[in-house]
């Protein structure tokens, strides 16, 4: 199994990424990624920063992604994939996510290694156009993440 | 395209197996001295993967092929795998189910023969279509197991891998009526890829092992992923040797080395220098086979090139560890030929040279325990596995899937080693000293998962001796690549 890094180190120290507290989050991997050490780095560090965190885990169908968010109502959906099919199954997740009433709202973002060729070569664009909030490639860092976090205001969707 | 010296020619190796086996193949090279590698490489375009087959066979090393599986295969979903290929999107693997078979055919054709297996690599709790495939495309050795290939991989219930993988292990056992050998592989040495303590990975490749026995294999090889730390990495195969010994009396096995499987070293010299240590960490412990890294793996998929680049230069670092003359001679009885300075050979049991230059930390005792409870729990590991992971008898570290119970802890001591930190309801007690482990933050879990690929750059962008690893080979870098380090 590859294991790939989930982001880049922490730069920036952590009282710099501080949030509002308590926002309610999914972390998820896509229906294809079986890799997991990105979603356990990332629930410790959301959870760091006080929020909560409901950890799918690996290969998540896209349904079930879809059922969890109309049960938790989350202020937003963490998509973290490093298996190089990312970009491919997160914009057929996220046109589920945005189709339904309940869900399409919510903020989802994307992050990783979301293609089999590095970082350049994902279509960024087409993701967010497709309905992301915002892409976290490997190589943007977790401060860009960190600025992402303070602009959600907890609660809307609930 | 002839590499006469490299391929050992099966021809009657290991008692009965069939020539042509991956079985014999392995126990042919192992008997002259050569350590087989093998890369991980999976394309979906056919005429890539017949590219990428052709040049590891060429490479100036032993070794055997791999098809490895894309994601979507995987975890069965042919649709995705069909209309990716009709878009053009590429995937990460060879998509075995859904091409005919007779494209796979004409991928294999003229490449595998007798002198060089393929192995198909896929990472499924549920692997019947993909078995039946290779079976079809005339191709009999593949891997995984039970366990290691349902717990951290998606969320297949426990129970259901289970009767899968019977399945499966009675459709490849199947062909042994046609005078095949089908050789299975447990990946239970490989659980989470890094972080887990070196006896349970012992404990559940032995595990595997035996279900794969009892549903009718006779050619197994038992995997073990380097880790954190070279001696206690000796240790865990010397163990692990021995457990496979005692449990797998009447079975063809050996033993595989993964080089490191964690977050990879990200300068080409310091991935080289890992993968050399596992290639020595293999020959000094006596495996017959290597699965590589190369040095591409922290930024992307390898290329075809650098997988060659990887199979030859661990095939170099084996040679010279072979020669160094620090390597016992295990034959089949388990018996251990030494050859010391002089040239003179001396006669030790396995098992007690297993207790020789490395010191005995507790791993054959932690794995012994792990594995009795389970077969005490049925002797039918189809029954006692499952169970064993609800009574939290076996129990992985960081590991989400819900049939795991969670409840256990590792950790890397100040000295590099792997250790347990909460052991959950294993039956460890009294063997396992705990220590109390600060708390766990996204920054300490995240330094763990780096120790090695930092350790490793460090020493390639530094060669004096305080950034060097253990038994490096000495040999200072060639050059400094910082152009490639990072993006």
């Amino acid at each position: 199994m590859k294991v790939g890094t989930p982001v880049t180190p922490v730069q920036t120290p952590i009282t710099e990424v501080r949030s509002a507290p308590g926002l309610k989050v999914i972390v998820s991997s896509v229906a294809s990624d079986a890799h997991t050490w990105n979603l356990v780095f990332l629930q410790l560090l959301l959870e760091e920063l006080g929020h909560r965190v409901a950890n799918l885990g690996a290969c998540v169908p896209d349904e079930l992604l879809v059922e969890e968010c109309r049960r938790q109502r989350p202020d937003l959906v963490v998509i973290s994939s490093v298996n190089g099919h990312g970009a491919n199954d997160g914009r057929r997740v996220i046109r589920e996510l945005r189709g339904h009433p309940e869900t399409a709202a919510i903020p989802v973002v994307i992050g990783g290694k979301l293609g089999i060729d590095g970082a350049e070569s994902t279509d960024h664009a087409g993701l967010l156009e497709a309905g992301f909030d915002a892409v976290f490639e490997e190589g943007a860092g977790l401060a860009s993440f960190g600025s992402f976090l303070r602009s959600i205001p907890a609660g809307v969707t609930t | 395209m002839t590499v006469p010296t490299r391929r050992p020619t099966p021809a009657t190796p290991a008692g009965s197996l069939p020539s042509g086996s991956f079985g014999a193949f392995v126990s042919a090279a192992r008997a002259a001295g050569r350590l087989v590698v093998q890369p991980r490489m999976g394309m979906s375009d056919p005429r890539a993967m017949r590219a990428g087959l052709a040049a590891t066979r060429a490479a100036d090393a032993t070794t055997v092929g791999t098809i490895t599986i894309d994601s979507y295969t995987r975890v069965g979903d042919q649709a995705a795998a069909r209309r990716a290929l009709a878009e053009g999107v590429p995937l990460n693997g060879y998509p075995l189910v859904t091409y005919d078979t007779a494209v796979t055919r004409s991928v294999l054709d003229g490449i595998q023969d007798h002198t060089f297996p393929v192995q198909v690599r896929h990472g499924s709790a549920a692997p019947q279509d993909i078995v039946a495939a290779l079976l079809l495309a005339g191709l009999d050795a593949t891997e995984g197991g039970p366990v290691s290939y349902c717990l951290p991989y998606g969320r297949t219930p426990l129970t259901a891998s289970v009767e899968n993988w019977a399945r499966t292990c009675e459709l490849l056992a199947r062909t042994r009526d046609h005078g095949a050998e089908p050789h299975l592989e447990t990946f239970g040495g490989c659980m989470m890829g890094q972080l887990c303590p070196p006896s349970l990975l012992v404990a559940l490749s032995v595990l595997e092992a035996l279900f794969f026995a009892q549903h009718g294999l006779r050619s197994v090889s038992l995997s073990y992923a380097q880790q954190t730390d070279p001696a206690q990495d000796e240790e865990a195969l010397h163990a692990l040797r021995r457990l496979a010994d005692v449990l797998l009396p009447d079975v063809d096995r050996h033993i595989v080395v993964y080089t490191y499987m964690g977050v990879y070293p990200r300068t080409p010299d310091g991935a080289r220098l890992l993968l050399e240590e596992s290639a020595r960490l293999a020959v000094r412990t006596g495996a017959a086979r290597l699965i590589v890294k190369t040095a591409a793996e922290a930024h992307r998929i390898p290329t075809v090139r650098e997988n060659a680049e990887a199979l030859e230069a661990a095939a170099r670092a084996a040679e010279a560890e072979a020669a160094s003359g620090r390597v016992p001679e295990v034959d089949g009885s388990g018996r251990v030929s030494e050859v010391d300075a002089s040239g003179r050979v001396s006669e030790v049991d396995a098992s007690a040279r297993a207790f020789g230059p490395v010191p005995d930390t507790g791993i054959h005792a932690e794995a012994s325990a792990l594995v009795q409870a389970v077969l005490e729990i049925s002797p039918d590991l189809g029954r006692a596995l499952p169970l064993a992971f609800e009574r939290g008898y076996l129990d992985v570290p960081f590991c989400l899937h819900p049939d795991n119970a969670q409840r256990t802890r590792s950790y890397l001591d100040t000295d590099g080693r792997l250790r347990w930190s909460a052991i959950g309801s294993m039956p460890l007690g009294g063997i396992v000293e705990l220590a109390h482990e600060p708390r766990l933050t996204s920054s300490g879990l995240l330094g763990a998962l780096r120790h090695v690929e930092q350790r490793f750059d460090a020493a390639a962008l530094d060669p004096s001796p305080a950034h060097r690893p253990l038994d490096d080979g000495h040999r200072p870098p060639t050059r400094v690549a910082l152009s490639e380090e990072g993006r």
